[in-house]
């Protein structure tokens, strides 16, 4: 938790020191995206049906304001009640109210990342309302009381001997227990009593379709369903960027998503909502929350057609080797570091250069989202604007005066060789964090400037 | 201004000139033998797949896998005689003991082993999920290459709630280990007629 606090470099060194789980962390995924590899290559048409999602969503950040018109038309005549949250505030309150209407104090909820965007649970337990994550990942880091450090796994980085702890703990299993299966089972009868006894239940959306005015909803756990359809209040939250206009469209996200996220070829329940059940009411919270802004910024607003499939992190060797964690934002990895900023840019203006720029994540991703490219773009947009991490601007800005004077660029050569050759350890210290894990190179005894200068005397 | 419209005048205000939808967003998948790609993914995902000439077929093979297994319900006429109870209840709580839901499926999906169900097969949404085994009867005619071939079958809203159901629920959120049998069912087994 502690992590929170530090910035992505330093959690990042955290981290690292205990090397063997790194290496676990980094094989671990690594293993699902080979597993991603291996599904896509199944289908021929792969990269036209990537084209095919990325296309299908740029029409709709174009026309998104007709698009939700449209839903939220259809979704009223389906009996659906829609709200519109501008903000986490108001997300947070449209819930707490719908609860308090319901005449409860205790709420199922399965996997949104928009909830942990906006903080939820924090709100609702200050307001006395007890909440329950059903997602058997998120259910771990919530009795850990940590964030998830993924999107699609969320305790991806504990080992089965933190889960059995934390559940001996919680749920009164055996000490010393780590068999998966075991801890499953704990799991599924405490959460089967939970959903059998929680009158409102919150889902996530993956998608929300314009011409029906339903959603969809994707989970391998089952657990969406078995709180949605045992509730008599049904809350599905979702970041107005899911939509899409109409249910054939389906095709083609479904045929990626689960595949790009762990290469299974579909998720075990993929749920269509269109009504609510005969007495049951079913809501959906249309949330802003800094998204129309984005989509008003053309470097960044490609962001807003992410699908979550997680691909992007697994593929990516900073999130494999720093942890979720050490991102300090709801949403982690590349893909978080390019939302992040647009939600505070003082706040995480470390992230987008938490990246080597290799440009994995772009070619995984489902959506053919720039990802690298854009986490390039925050750097100039964080630097011009100041907000550059204060390391690098102090080292950038005495590199500039170097580099503008000729003669201070010539001593300040002599004085790098110097320091190579004669005091290392002036370079080998933990301020210059180019050193770290790394050996400082051999210096030349010359600048190439002193060697041509002699050579061509001769 | 509400938030309804604060929200939707930025959004106007903000979103980029129209683009348009692409030409091509479904594609032609050609299996040599749909049954057998349906039966090998379904395997691939933890479930078992049978096929069976007829009712008789089902019945005998499910006698034999659920021995004297009590709170059976099933949706299927021919196989009624299997039930001792009904699906058919007013308060999806009243299925919390439910053992074993036989339900049929009207499309299945052959690249991905996903059977649709909806309000014309469940008579409650919570069936599939809540009962601890699951059997889905459908039929290799109603066999179709991929998921778009799904959809263009499908209307999607004719009931209130329908899904994709690939195999017996899932989590590998312990160590990335598979365990079967996460909320919902603990097994699936499909039946294929001809
Ligand atoms: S940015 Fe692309 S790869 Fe990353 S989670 Fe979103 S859809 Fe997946």
């Amino acid at each position: 938790m502690n992590q929170l606090n530090l910035d992505h470099a330093s959690a990042a060194v955290e981290f690292n020191k205990d090397e063997p789980r790194v290496d676990w962390h980094d094989e671990t995924l690594w293993f699902v995206r080979t597993k991603r590899d291996r599904a896509a290559a199944q289908l021929p048409e792969w990269e036209q049906l990537r084209e095919a999602a990325s296309q299908i969503k740029n029409h709709v950040l174009s026309n998104m304001h007709d698009l939700l018109a449209q839903f939220e038309e259809n979704a009223k005549q389906n009996g659906i009640t829609v709200h519109w949250a501008e903000n986490a505030d108001e997300h947070n309150a449209i819930i707490h109210k719908l609860i308090q209407d319901a005449g409860v104090t205790r709420m199922v909820k399965s996997k949104s990342m928009l909830t942990e965007e906006c903080h939820l649970n924090d709100y609702l337990t200050r307001h006395g309302i007890e909440v329950i994550d059903s997602d058997l990942g998120e259910r771990i880091v919530q009795m850990r009381k940590e964030p998830p450090s993924h999107i699609v796994l969320p305790a991806i980085h504990l080992k089965k001997s933190d889960v059995g702890e934390t559940f001996h703990e919680h749920l009164g299993t055996e000490k010393g227990a780590t068999d998966p299966q075991y801890l499953t089972e704990a799991a599924r009868q405490h959460l089967r009593d939970t959903f059998l006894t929680r009158k409102v239940a919150l889902t996530g959306v993956n998608f929300a379709i314009a011409e029906t005015g339903g959603f969809v909803v994707c989970t391998n756990e089952g657990n969406a369903d078995m709180g949605a359809h045992l509730a008599d209040v049904h809350i599905a939250a979702m970041g107005f960027e899911k939509i899409i206009p109409r249910a054939e469209h389906l095709g083609v996200f479904l045929r990626l998503l689960a595949r790009s996220a762990t290469g299974q070829p579909i998720t075990t329940f993929s749920s269509h909502f269109h009504r609510p059940r005969p007495g049951q009411q079913m809501h959906i919270v249309i949330v802003d929350n800094g998204r129309s802004r984005q989509l008003g910024r053309p470097d960044f607003r490609n962001s807003l057609k992410c699908i979550r499939c997680a691909a992007c992190l697994n593929t990516c060797p900073v999130y494999r080797r720093s942890g979720g964690h050490s991102y300090h934002s709801a949403i982690a990895g590349p893909i978080g570091s390019i939302l992040a900023p647009n939600l505070d840019m003082k706040l995480n203006a470390d992230l987008p250069f938490a990246s080597t720029l290799c440009g994995s994540c772009s070619n995984v991703c489902p959506v053919k989202i720039d990802i690298h490219d854009q986490l390039y773009k925050w750097r100039q947009v964080l630097m011009k604007e100041g907000y550059g991490p204060g390391s690098k601007t102090a080292a950038m800005k005495a590199m500039a005066t170097v580099l503008e004077s000729p003669s201070l660029y010539r001593v300040a050569g002599k004085i790098g060789r110097g320091v190579l050759r004669f005091t290392p350890v002036l370079a080998e210290n933990r301020f210059n964090p180019w050193y770290n894990q790394r050996e400082m190179p051999e210096p030349p005894a010359e600048s190439f400037r002193d060697w041509y200068i002699n050579n061509k005397k001769v | 201004m509400t938030s309804r419209e604060k929200i939707l005048a930025n959004i106007k205000a903000n979103q980029p000139d129209l683009r348009p939808l692409p030409e091509q967003y479904t594609f032609v998948s050609t299996f040599p033998d749909l049954t057998k790609q349906f039966i090998d993914v379904l395997t691939f995902v933890g479930g078992r797949a049978l096929v069976v000439p007829d009712y008789a077929a089902i019945r005998a093979d499910l006698q034999a896998q659920y021995p004297n297994l009590k709170s059976v319900a099933t949706t299927i006429p021919e196989l009624a005689d299997l039930a001792d109870r009904t699906m058919t209840v007013s308060d999806p709580h009243e299925l919390a003991d439910l053992n074993l839901a036989i339900i049929e499926g009207p499309i299945a999906v052959a690249e991905n082993a996903a059977i649709w169900v909806d309000e014309q097969q469940l008579p409650q949404r919570v069936a599939p999920m809540i009962t601890q085994y699951l059997v889905i009867v459908i039929r290799q005619s109603t066999l179709v290459p991929n998921m778009h071939d799904a959809y263009k079958q499908l209307k999607v809203d004719t009931t209130g709630f329908g899904t994709f159901i690939c195999g017996p629920s899932k989590t590998a959120d312990i160590e990335q280990s598979l365990v079967i049998g996460a909320h919902g069912a603990r097994s699936l087994t499909v039946y294929l007629l001809p």
